[in-house]
């Protein structure tokens, strides 16, 4: 049901993304989707990429700090108030999102949201009681690469 | 002397008897032979003599301990001004063999000894290795340069002495050095602290487990480090850490050592004699009140030292040991004089932003401190490198760990500095003394 999703601390100097970028490139692991969140003084880069367990492998190899996390893939209803429906949901079982980021590929009436709750065993139940189609990986890297 | 000996018949080894001599017997015999070494520079280093000349004062003048306050001090300075044999005090076919410091700041400082005097710094080295427990059947890597510098040979031939089998494998080659570590059953390390960390963490990258390694003992010295330190060494590795300390002006590793009690460095007060000054006014300190350690060799003949100010910050234990040793000890030095810097008038010194970025739980400590100055002022930053503990993947779990290490800096040094997360493997590494400060500010 959960989605890994690979997170990498980068300090904010120029062209620190783009060598991240050349060693995944180098052994052709293919980034799916990435979020960035930075501050003044360091960024946190969230990838999405199908050998997420090669590719940390690589990343801490080139003296990158990274590690996994698991995140949840949302079906959204491509209209408006489809993620306030969502959002709804978790905020009815008490629970926050951390962050989110979307997956550009739209499919149909849907869009694929990427969250993390901060208590996700928890998020999925309310989901999935809601009749909210959560993606596995399988689904997740279909619709990925088409 | 050093005869092997057997750990199963005796506890102690012979060579350490010294460590245990009754107080007023040890009294006498520094007396005896600080008469004797400052005759002996008085009559064969010019520039004791010329100093001793113009304080009007004689060797004969030396009747009880505390006269050695009437002697002059040597500096550091004073080793490079008479550059290279200046202060020998015997003919050059006794000196058996000459080190060298490394001279980062300028020409480097050479040191003499003759045959005596290297047996006498086997002694020592035997002292301090049967204060970490080692004896005859230890294997012990020595992982200090060999060369110029007195850490590789001093060890090297004080684990010999004491019989013990020695892996003379110097330093840097991390790689090989955790291979040899664990294929040839290494029980003991010497190495700097600095080096060592960088030696667990290489070891975790090779997948090394502490506990299927018979390595029980490290001998870590020639740098400050703090007790943070070495409870994280001794957390990280379950090895016992022991600081080791000694100087090349002295005699190289040697003068001092921790026992098993950890509770500072016993100095071999036969060979050298100590005294705590203040460092201002050159006072002497009572026991037990920090100042500045003041090292006189009692028995080097090749190039004896006369009040060497060592610029390292301590104190003088005098209660007696629970190790049973009788000889006095000093308490941990973790600051040098000269290491201090001052930034918006407070003194620093690295070692506390090392006890604080340890303090903090799972922080790797590998950090350096740059200066700099920017529109007249002092600009102090502190680099961390962040590791996988301590990487959480969010903005707000990064953030909260720069605010615990910047709050517990501001803490321990009562002002507030920049605090910078860095990448791993940002911070050179070292493979002999840490450099932990840069200063971009220029005089």
């Amino acid at each position: 049901m959960k989605l890994k999703q690979l997170s990498v601390f980068l300090e904010n100097k120029p062209g620190r993304l783009r060598e991240l970028c050349a060693v995944l490139a180098e052994r052709e692991i293919n980034i799916l989707t990435l979020s960035l969140a930075d501050t003044e003084q360091f960024g946190i880069l969230r990838l999405i990429v199908k050998e997420y367990d090669k590719a940390k492998a690589v990343l801490i190899e080139k003296g990158f700090v990274a590690k996994l996390t698991d995140v949840l893939a949302v079906n959204v209803n491509d209209q408006p108030g489809g993620l306030s429906e969502i959002l709804k949901i978790e905020e009815d079982s008490g629970i926050s999102v951390e962050y989110m980021y979307a997956f550009t590929i739209k499919n149909g009436e849907n869009s694929i949201l990427l969250f993390r709750f901060d208590d996700m065993d928890k998020a999925v139940d309310a989901l999935e009681k809601a009749n909210v189609n959560i993606l596995n990986s399988i689904e997740f890297y279909q619709r990925a690469e088409g | 002397m050093h005869a092997q000996w057997n750990d199963k018949e005796s506890l102690m080894h012979p060579a350490s008897a010294p460590d245990y001599i009754h107080k007023e017997q040890l009294r006498s015999l520094q007396l005896q032979r600080l008469r004797a070494i400052t005759k002996h520079a008085y009559d064969n280093q010019k520039l004791f003599r010329e100093r001793m000349d113009e304080r009007g004062v004689k060797p004969e003048d030396i009747q009880t301990l505390e006269d050695i306050r009437k002697l002059p001090f040597t500096q550091k300075t004073d080793l490079r001004d008479t550059y290279p044999y200046g202060l020998f005090a015997v003919p050059m076919n006794e000196v058996v063999r000459l080190h060298a410091s490394s001279g980062t700041t300028g020409k480097p400082i050479v040191v003499a000894y003759t045959k005596e005097d290297i047996e006498v710094w086997n002694e020592v080295m035997v002292r301090t290795f049967a204060c970490a427990g080692l004896h005859s059947g230890d294997i012990i890597q020595n992982a200090y340069g060999y060369g110029l510098f007195t850490g590789g040979l001093g060890a090297h031939y004080g684990a010999e002495a004491l019989g013990a089998t020695v892996i003379p494998i110097s330093g840097g080659n991390s790689e090989r050095q955790i291979m040899v570590m664990r294929d040839f059953g290494t029980t003991a390390i010497c190495a700097t602290p600095s080096y060592f960390l960088h030696l667990i963490e290489y070891a975790e990258k090779m997948g090394l487990d502490w506990n299927d390694i018979p390595l029980r003992v490290g001998v870590f010295g020639a740098e400050p480090w703090s007790d943070e330190m070495r409870e994280y060494i001794e957390g990280k590795t379950g090895i016992k850490a022991f600081d080791i300390y000694g100087l090349s002006e002295i005699i190289g590793p040697g003068v001092g050592m921790a026992c098993e009690k950890q509770q500072g460095l016993h100095i071999f007060e036969d060979h050298f004699m100590i005294e705590i000054v203040d460092p201002v006014t050159d006072e002497a300190m009572p026991d037990g009140e920090e100042g500045e350690l003041i090292i006189t060799t009692l028995s080097k003949k090749a190039m004896p030292i006369m009040r060497y100010r060592t610029h390292d910050i301590t104190s003088i234990i005098a209660e007696p040991c629970e190790c049973g040793r009788t000889i006095r000890r000093i308490n941990r030095i973790a600051r040098r004089s000269d290491d201090m810097f001052i930034i918006r008038g407070v003194n620093i010194f690295p070692s506390q932003i090392e006890a604080a970025l340890l303090r903090v739980e799972e922080t790797l400590p590998h950090y350096q401190i740059i200066l700099s100055r920017a529109g007249g002022m002092d600009q102090m930053e502190v680099q961390v490198e962040v590791t996988a503990e301590t990487f959480s993947d969010t903005i707000r779990g990064v953030e909260a760990v720069h605010k615990q290490l910047s709050d517990t800096i501001a803490h321990i040094l009562g002002i507030r500095v920049k605090l910078s997360l860095v990448e791993p493997n940002t911070i050179e590494r070292s493979m002999g003394k840490a450099k932990r400060v840069i200063d971009h500010r220029k005089n």
